[in-house]
């Protein structure tokens, strides 16, 4: 079910301080639209890459919608988050063709390059790793997609590779190996 | 002499095989040299296995270039534009000489896809070159009514590519009886089945059509605004629908009085997804364009009568858009001479899996699977053989290979178990585990129920756990009788599509591949030889040679042994990964 997203809290996480006013431009935008709640956390998330507690209370108070509405549409969209991501997310396309083409074997081969777990960012914050159902790139299968950018015809070391060249340009140090 | 020109497709394919460097390596052999050339733009041609595609055009014909890397780029800009000699073995497609890929072509009809691969779809005016916004300016012209217009669809007999199959006309009808003030009309571009990717690839390369079909269907109901609701995972073609829609504006295809019609006034809105396969149910889809929970809604009242915010509201997906445009400009005779008695027209299939060619390919109703996967795509990867294909994503099932002789219509499909769904066909060859397959659909849709529907919600956990332990060489004796049991009471007691549909793929691959679960459960064996904890890899010390290979491939170094000496696994480390049997040139290593 789709709420089973939302992973029980073992540890507070301390909310990264983000400055509310960039919201204040689309909150004008869309204050008095109907159907505005979906646009508004997308815009939210779209500056911060997650939704952060504060954003919520700053739309409830500046907006008709209430808290109970907008967490239950944030938790019920595989594409919102509620909590921070690294600065690269790479999705791991898990549609049939690429299940077919054993895209399983990317994500082990990426788990072990991160050292992190399907859905995880890794400690330094760079990365995170997701699974997405189909990015419709299925004849290139298997495939991922890192911002704007689709990778096709992987397998577990040519997406290792395309990591560690991201790596290098993110952190302008190569890495070991 | 007309300038030659030189098209680079870059939809998202051809972009995630590399065609933007390409694009960029002519275009700075352009700047350099002294070339005389035009460089252009286009979409997906579909033609997804030899991506990424060049095409040059000079004053012999056409000439498509497959598999263009930057040097390939460069060869033919030498060769084919400066000297004037085609490169012949990389051509994919000519009607000058014989191409290896010739069979793909042959046998497939373009209407949906038309324009896909032929134009610039960031510029209006290509459209328009090809008989685009005429079928509107006809309309416009000859003051056809909306009921002729609606008349002209029900006649093609046009049925809901989406995968419902409901005769689009007649849709069309209902909400056109309606005399409410405000009507709506929606297009349906959340494309969630898993393999399935022709929707992206209309709204990529021919955004127009799309809108133009949608202007024809709001005229026909009678409708002031509409809605496109695109998969946020379509980044390419929410941007290239933008620049579409702000065009149509600008010439006034889209706003008041539109196309000259005193009081049509009609324009269009996207709304980006966010992210749930439900969402593409029409009324789950409507409450996520009003801002909720995408959940589904109860029937009746249907859309045509209380849609979106309760006003009577029309849905159709992006194919059947594409086609009305043709439609409207050929007749409704044309377009429903092809195809069988009751599904008529063309359909586009996303060829993926185990195919040689995969990519998109738009066919008569009426042709054979088994002629789709050998004809057009070619057969299957490495010569394997052909084991039974998906149709219809999570909410369709599997037609092994001895019913390929079904032939593709709405009727024959579903009499097989299977629907026709959205046309994604993945093909699977003789190591594609069909247990695994169903535990795969069943993860997906599990996850991607709504959790509106007890049955749905925890029927769908149930079966996934089931099949999980199957899988796992856990499996008892009555769990198949007890999968089946489940998937009747899904079907029976769910509201929408998705958990009406959801056990399909168990239930046709219990149907046509019995002999497989039993296997899992009774001999606790694999036959496909993929699920991991059923396996065991060993190497035959008959056939070993010391080579050493299969040890430097091992990730987890659970292979021992010096080099001309026999090599062992330590099956307490093996992950079962298979790099070593893929390895091996001299089959000295076995599974079991």
């Amino acid at each position: 079910m789709r709420i089973a997203r939302i992973k029980k809290e073992t540890v507070k996480t301390e909310d990264k301080k983000v400055d509310l006013s960039l919201m204040d431009p689309f909150i004008e935008k869309y204050k008095n639209t109907r159907g505005n709640m979906i646009p508004l956390l997308q815009h939210t998330q779209g500056l911060y890459g997650f939704i952060p507690r504060d954003a919520f209370l700053k739309l409830e108070k500046e907006t008709n919608l209430k808290l109970s509405d907008m967490y239950g549409v944030a938790s019920f969209y595989a594409q919102f988050r509620l909590k921070p991501v690294g600065k690269v997310i790479i999705k791991v396309c898990h549609g049939t063709a690429c299940h077919v083409q054993n895209a399983t074997a990317i994500t082990e081969a990426l788990e072990e390059e991160l050292k992190v777990k399907d859905g995880e960012t890794t400690k330094d914050g760079v990365f995170t790793l997701e699974s997405v159902a189909c990015l419709g790139c299925c004849s290139l299968a298997p495939v991922m997609m890192i911002g704007d950018e689709t990778f096709g015809k992987l397998s577990g070391k040519s997406a290792k590779d395309v990591i560690r060249s991201i790596r290098e340009r993110e952190m302008g140090t190569p890495c070991k190996n | 002499m007309k300038k030659t020109k030189v098209i680079v497709g870059l939809g998202s394919c051809g972009l995630a095989a590399g065609a933007g460097k390409v694009y960029d390596k002519i275009s700075t052999i352009k700047k350099e040299s002294n070339l005389d050339f035009e460089l252009k733009k286009t979409s997906c041609i579909g033609m997804c296995f030899r991506e990424p595609l060049v095409e040059v055009i000079d004053d012999n014909g056409s000439y498509l270039y497959g598999e263009v890397d930057e040097k390939r780029a460069a060869e033919i800009l030498e060769k084919h534009i400066k000297n004037a000699e085609p490169i012949k073995e990389y051509v994919v497609k000519t009607d000058l000489f014989e191409t290896k890929d010739k069979a793909y072509f042959e046998g497939q009809v373009k209407i949906a896809l038309r324009n896909c691969g032929y134009m610039d779809p960031e510029f209006i005016e290509e459209y328009e070159e090809r008989e685009g916004y005429k079928a509107m300016k006809s309309i416009a012209a000859k003051k056809i009514t909306p009921v002729d217009v609606i008349q002209t669809v029900l006649d093609s007999g046009l049925r809901g590519r989406g995968g419902g199959g409901f005769p689009t006309g007649l849709k069309w009808r209902f909400a056109n009886n309606n005399k409410a003030k405000t009507k709506y009309i929606i297009c349906n571009a959340d494309e969630g089945d898993p393999g399935a990717f022709m929707d992206r690839s209309v709204l990529e390369g021919d955004p127009h059509s799309v809108l133009e079909g949608m202007t024809i269907g709001a005229y026909a109901i009678e409708a002031s605004d509409g809605w496109i609701y695109c998969r946020a995972e379509y980044p390419l073609a929410i941007k290239r629908l933008n620049i579409a829609i702000e065009q149509a504006r600008k010439k006034g295809y889209l706003g008041k009085n539109v196309f000259g019609i005193e009081g049509f006034n009609f324009d269009i809105h996207i709304k980006e997804g966010a992210g749930a396969f439900v969402c593409g149910e029409e009324t789950a889809l409507m409450a996520s364009i009003e801002g909720e929970r995408g959940m589904p809604r109860k029937r009746p009242p249907f859309p045509a009568e209380s849609g979106l915010w309760k006003s009577p509201t029309n849905i159709n997906n992006v194919e059947t858009f594409a086609n009305i445009p043709w439609i409207i400009n050929n007749g409704a005779a044309a377009y429903a001479k092809y195809g069988t008695a009751k599904s008529k027209g063309t359909k586009v299939f996303a060829l993926t899996g185990k195919i040689k060619n995969g990519g998109l390919v738009e066919v008569p109703m009426g042709i054979t699977i088994r002629d789709i996967v050998f004809k057009l795509g070619g057969g299957i990867q490495n010569d394997k053989k052909f084991k039974a294909v998906q149709l219809g994503g999570p909410s369709g099932g599997c037609i092994p290979e001895y019913l390929g002789d079904t032939i593709v219509d709405y009727d024959s499909v579903n009499s097989t178990g299977a629907i026709m769904g959205s046309g994604g066909m993945v093909v699977m060859d003789e190591t594609t585990c069909m247990v695994d397959m169903a535990r795969f659909f069943l993860d997906f849709t599990k996850k991607e129920s709504c959790g509106k529907c007890t049955f749905c919600r925890i029927g769908t956990q149930r079966m996934l756990e089931i099949l999980q332990r199957i899988t796992e060489g856990k499996g008892k004796n009555g769990d198949i009788e007890m999968l089946i049991d489940l998937s009747n009471q899904i079907k029976d007691s769910s509201l929408c599509g998705l958990g009406q549909t959801a056990p399909n793929p168990v239930l046709t691959t219990i149907k046509y591949f019995r002999d497989e679960y039993e296997a899992h459960i009774r001999d606790k064996k694999c036959p496909a030889k993929n699920c991991k904890p059923l396996l065991k890899y060993e190497i035959n010390p008959e056939k070993c040679t010391g080579c050493m290979v299969c040890k430097k491939v091992c990730a987890v170094s659970a292979i021992s042994g010096e080099r001309k000496q026999i090599h062992v696994i330590d099956q307490s480390l093996c992950t079962k990964c298979g790099s070593c049997f893929a390895k091996c040139k001299f089959d000295a290593i076995t599974v079991n």
